[in-house]
């Protein structure tokens, strides 16, 4: 079998006394979309958090690629750069106009040339749609058009891998469709994906795979149509039934 | 507008009708109004002035440098850095807590008193960096208010891609620290610029001796009139620069607010 492109074994995760991740065990192949369901509070920030390595872990270990990337002596900025994130609030940077927000990593960290970089955000702008904004800042532009740009502002560092925080919770109802189609086009060119949602059809849609995340353990995963169809734990049909009751099933 | 014209107009008229009106006006407008006194002293005290002009310029050029060196160190993360942030802590609790002309005295009159080879023994060198040493106290405070109001979440972008924490320092972080503390940092500046008078206590003849020495040869006070007018001179375009930024920076923040 080959080396699966994330392996997270036994996390621990716990702020002050408050434990939010009580042992995760989880695997991501290449090329797999993995979706992360579990009512807020759960942990799922927390859980992309650590393995972009934004917060110190307690106990376990992270593998990236075959490189455990929690053991000491890790070079963490280079770790992070080939793993995306992107968050609920966008957090893109507001004295940054749109090119210089997607070009800061490759030309920082990556350390490309400026023309280099300039390409590459002109190439993923122009086919996000978003090649006449490139000169604008981002207070300028639509909910749904800054969380594209963040996504392009992480695809533009290549990564192994892609982390997504509740990308669309942020944003009014008529601009979450512009954003899930950017994540369905990534998941179709084979981007690896953890994707911690409350989109639960999109989730159904383009996930391989399901993981339930309650109390801070995995209490259940499996392919989507079990998960939503036909859930084993009273947990997950209680979360999922509630899902329904709000209409968003 | 015709209304704020009026009421300023009657406030002002009254004001000047209660004042000269007062019983020892004759004497106070011939004490500091002797306007061609104030044309023939004007060009010497504004020669004198220059060495208050070279003071602030060069203090506030190493001050917007050193206070935000001092900023940085105080606002470094985690427990490796705490004797650091404590020294920094004392410096700024220490310049902020003595009386600027205090360390002017100190310093400008103790080190040229050293007599130590290679220590510089002019007072206007050592007044800058008195000078110097109480701004970087004070104008590291607004730097690091600055720091502190942008959002961590700002430096977790930048780091998660990437950046070290020096880059997102350097590309994040401050450059939209800096941004909103440019009022409160040139406020300090009006500051710094009006206490190089202060530099008097040392002996040179810098615009409030060369006044003081001008007033003692005829007992008129119109020669501290010019060095007034000299100070408000160079502050009134700093402060109208300072409200031109503010305003801007609303109308910027009205233009483009958040769309969620
Ligand atoms: N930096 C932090 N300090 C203290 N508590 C935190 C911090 N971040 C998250 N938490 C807590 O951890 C729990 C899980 O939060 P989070 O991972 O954001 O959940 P989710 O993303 O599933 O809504 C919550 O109880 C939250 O209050
Ligand atoms: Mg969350």
């Amino acid at each position: 079998m080959s080396t699966s492109a994330l392996a997270i074994e036994g996390l621990h995760k716990s702020f002050g006394k408050l434990e939010v991740l009580r042992g995760i065990d989880l695997e991501l192949a290449e090329h797999e979309v993995v979706c992360l369901i579990g009512a807020s509070g759960s942990g799922k920030s927390t859980l992309l958090r650590c393995i972009n390595l934004l917060e110190p872990i307690d106990a376990g270990r992270i593998v990236l690629h075959g490189d455990d990337i929690t053991a000491a002596r890790v070079n963490v900025d280079r770790v992070r750069s080939g793993i995306g994130i992107v968050f609920q609030a966008f957090n893109l940077f507001p004295h940054m106009s749109v090119l210089e927000n997607v070009t800061l990593g490759p030309r920082k960290a990556l350390r490309l040339g400026k023309a280099e970089a300039t390409g590459r955000a002109t190439e993923l702008l122009g086919r996000f749609g978003l090649a006449d904004k490139r000169d604008e800042y981002p207070d300028r532009l639509s909910g749904g058009q800054q969380q594209r740009v963040a996504i392009v502002r992480a695809l533009a560092m290549r990564p192994w891998l892609l982390l997504l925080d509740e990308v669309t919770s942020a944003l009014d109802p008529e601009l979450v469709a512009e954003v899930l189609e950017v994540v369905r086009e990534l998941a179709t060119e084979g981007m690896t994906m953890l994707i911690a949602t409350h989109e639960m059809s999109f989730a159904r849609d383009v996930a391989h795979r399901v993981c339930f995340l309650d109390a801070g353990v995995i209490l259940e995963q499996g392919a989507p149509d079990q998960i939503f169809e036909a859930p084993r734990e009273p947990r997950t049909q209680q979360f999922l039934q509630r899902i329904v009751d709000a209409g968003r099933l | 507008m015709a209304i704020a014209v009026a009421s300023t107009l009657v406030f002002f008229g009254a004001l000047a009708f209660l004042v000269t009106r007062s019983p020892g006006w004759d004497r106070f407008k011939a004490y500091f109004f002797d306007w061609s006194l104030y044309r023939e002293s004007f060009p010497e005290i504004a020669e004198a002035f220059l060495i208050n002009v070279k003071i602030f310029l060069i203090a506030e050029a190493v001050v917007l440098v050193t206070a935000l060196g001092l900023a940085v160190l105080r606002s470094l993360p985690g427990p490796v850095f705490v004797p650091v942030r404590a020294l920094a802590i004392v410096y700024t609790d220490l310049f902020r807590g003595v009386p600027t002309i205090l360390v002017i005295l100190m310093l400008g009159v103790g080190m040229p008193a050293l007599q130590l080879e290679g220590v510089p023994d002019s007072e206007i060198f050592w007044a800058t960096v008195s000078l110097v040493l109480v701004y970087t106290a004070y104008v590291s405070e607004v730097y690091r208010a600055g720091i502190e109001s942008v959002h961590p979440s700002q430096d977790a972008a930048a780091r998660s891609l990437g950046l070290s924490r020096f880059q997102s320092l350097r590309h994040v972080v401050l450059p939209q620290a800096v941004r909103r503390v440019i009022p409160p940092l040139l406020n300090d500046f009006i500051g710094l610029q009006k206490d190089t008078a202060l530099v008097s206590v040392l002996g040179v003849v810098e615009v409030l001796n060369q006044a003081g020495i001008n007033e003692a040869a005829d007992f008129n006070g119109t020669h501290y009139l010019v060095a007034a007018t000299l100070f408000v001179a160079i502050t009134i375009p700093l402060a109208r620069f300072t409200d031109w930024l503010i305003a801007r920076d609303r109308r910027r923040r009205q233009a483009g607010g958040v769309p969620t």
